[in-house]
């Protein structure tokens, strides 16, 4: 694998650590499976390549970017909580909802960054060597969000939020608005999806309404393999371990597909990835079922 | 103070499966007084509770907490007011959250949570001192996940969270049932010892008459939704376990009777 490849994965897997954290959120915080990523990822996307085409500056595309994705995560939770709406039907219907409005933000399917000026311009051109400062940039990005929501969860605030999503009964005996809370905490996740979204454009180029395709397996990809690499309870190693495992999984990626004798395209990528998932989701019960037939045998011994 | 006036209680209202689980009780508790409520299956006990702590909707009647008629108020906005304990000790708090945390949670109970740290320096520092006073030695394990702990060290916490933020009455529901002798016995002394500490307002089920009449200040037997019985004071303590299985006795034998009346 050339180093461009390498680097380009790096920097891939620190777009979708900001998935990752999203969807640890939402999956491993809220225990609210929220598939409205696949769409708030092109939404982030399209927004800010859109307002930056305008001539709009690309820091404030991207905080509008932001601002929609904490939108449409509004609208699954809210469609959710108040109207009790399965969370993964009403996450479909955002998703699907989104295709519609992503092209017509957009216009068109695509839209391409040229000549246009991004939150990476300024950058470029600063002494430092041109491959190194995307991955740069992004990890500083990644850094600050991972720091943000490291110290939010710790707060009163966010720690009403994870007892939501632990024992929502026992929250609400202590007085947590829970149905305001998962709100906050969908919104919040969509947030920083749509804000991946953004810099995905603003560093490849384009947005592309099918872009999105696949967004949630992917960050779920990535909390899984980093929860396997880096298994804790503590918090922020937790939130690292999404960083880490986003990165590992863009780089095997990355190693599948320049191994020619694997023969593999870029469009096998969802089957893969889907496939890993499905692994790391049945193997622990798996292990679980076999522990449970050796300690029943050590009881019946 | 809390009160309950002529409350009623419908589950499943307007369908064949029917229920009228209370029907006008009417209950006022002063502050401090600690009321032992008992009766059978099906009496209505933990509908009372669940009405009181808002998980219950009231189909007629009045339920007022620290001078405010909070009947349509949701659980979480009375819980600033109630505090409560499950039966089963898995229900009352985080099992993949550590001690620390569901102890800050339960800490924060009633007042507006902000975006400070939650396990901030003199909040933990109050945490470690009442987890001290239980003798567990569970202040060296707060950092551990509350699924760790057994169900007995996980109820005996619950109680202590729930006296953590200060309450106008505090719902015990059979919080003890769960338990094994020795340490149902341990969770009931320190139910007397925080009640008599933070002079609380309590409410507590059990199916031990012997509690019923030892604990506390006062004694209530519900049936079929109806308070049977009210007792305190002097008439209370004369009163024996065999005076209240009699009154139990009585109810269900008066039920009988009309049953025999209308089938016969
Ligand atoms: N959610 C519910 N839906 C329908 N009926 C219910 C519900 N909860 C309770 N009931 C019914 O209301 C009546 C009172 O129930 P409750 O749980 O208050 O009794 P209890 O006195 O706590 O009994 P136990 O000693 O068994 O705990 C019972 O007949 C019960 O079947
Ligand atoms: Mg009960």
């Amino acid at each position: 694998m050339s180093q461009i490849a390498l680097v380009g994965a790096v920097e891939l897997g620190l777009v979708y650590a900001l998935v990752a954290l999203g969807v640890y959120l939402s999956f491993r915080v809220l225990d609210f499976p929220d598939l409205t990523v696949d769409g708030s990822f092109p939404l982030g996307a399209a927004v800010a390549a859109t307002m930056i085409v305008s001539g709009f500056d690309p820091w404030l595309a991207t905080f509008v970017a932001i601002v929609a994705g904490a939108l449409a995560g509004f609208a699954t939770a809210f469609v959710s909580v108040r109207f009790g709406v399965l969370h993964l039907l009403a996450s479909i219907l955002t998703m699907i909802a989104l295709f519609s409005v992503n092209l017509r933000i957009m216009g068109r399917p695509n839209v391409a960054l040229l000549t246009q000026e991004t939150v990476l311009t300024p950058f470029v051109g600063l002494g430092l060597d041109d491959l190194w400062v995307r991955p740069l940039f992004l990890a500083v990005i990644v850094l600050v969000a991972l720091i943000g929501l490291a110290w939010f969860l710790r707060s009163e605030t966010g720690l009403a939020m994870r007892a939501t999503g632990a024992n929502p009964r026992m929250a609400r005996a202590q007085g947590v608005r829970v149905g305001a809370q998962v709100i906050a905490g969908v919104m919040l996740s969509n947030a920083l999806v749509s804000l991946a979204g953004a810099l995905f454009a603003q560093t490849n180029g384009f947005a592309d309404v099918t872009s999105g395709v696949g967004t949630i397996v992917v960050g779920l990809a990535a909390v899984i393999v980093g929860e396997t690499v880096m298994p804790s309870r503590r918090l922020w190693v937790a939130l690292v371990s999404c960083i880490v495992g986003a990165v590992i999984y863009r780089l095997a990626v990355q190693l599948a597909l320049s191994a020619d004798f694997l023969g593999l395209q870029a469009s096998d990528l969802n089957l893969a990835t889907a496939l890993l998932v499905l692994v790391a989701l049945v193997l622990p019960k798996l292990r679980g079922r076999a522990l449970g037939r050796t300690l029943g045998r050590r009881a019946g011994a | 103070m809390i009160a309950v006036e002529n409350l009623s209680v419908v589950f499943n209202a307007g369908t064949p499966l029917e229920r009228r689980a209370l029907r006008g009780v009417s209950l006022a508790l002063a502050n401090g007084e600690f009321v032992c409520v008992i009766g059978s299956n099906g009496a209505g006990k933990s509908t009372l509770l669940g009405a009181i702590a808002g998980d219950v909707s009231a189909a007629a009647g009045r339920i007022l907490v620290a001078g405010r008629d909070v009947t349509r108020q949701p659980a979480e906005a009375r819980a600033q007011h109630v505090a409560r304990v499950f039966q089963d000790p898995l229900a009352g708090s985080c099992g993949n959250l550590s001690i620390a945390e569901n102890l800050a949670l339960a800490a924060g109970r009633g007042s507006r949570r902000g975006f400070g740290n939650a396990l901030r320096r003199e909040r933990a520092e109050m945490l470690v001192t009442r987890i001290r006073e239980l003798a567990l030695g569970l202040e060296d394990r707060l950092d551990q996940p509350m699924g760790s702990l057994s169900g007995g060290q996980r109820q005996a916490l619950s109680l202590v969270m729930a006296t953590l933020a200060p309450s106008s009455v505090l719902l015990l529901d059979e919080h003890t049932a769960a338990l094994d002798p020795r340490n149902a016995d341990f969770v009931l002394d320190l139910t007397r010892m925080l009640a008599e500490r933070f002079v609380l307002t309590v409410l507590m089920v059990t199916h031990s008459m012997r509690q019923a009449l030892d604990l506390g200040t006062r004694t209530i037997m519900l049936h079929e939704g109806q308070i049977l019985l009210d007792v305190s004071g002097e008439h209370r303590s004369k009163l024996s376990v065999e005076d209240l299985i009699d009154a139990f006795r009585k109810a269900r034998g008066e039920e009988l009777a009309e049953d025999r009346l209308l089938t016969s």
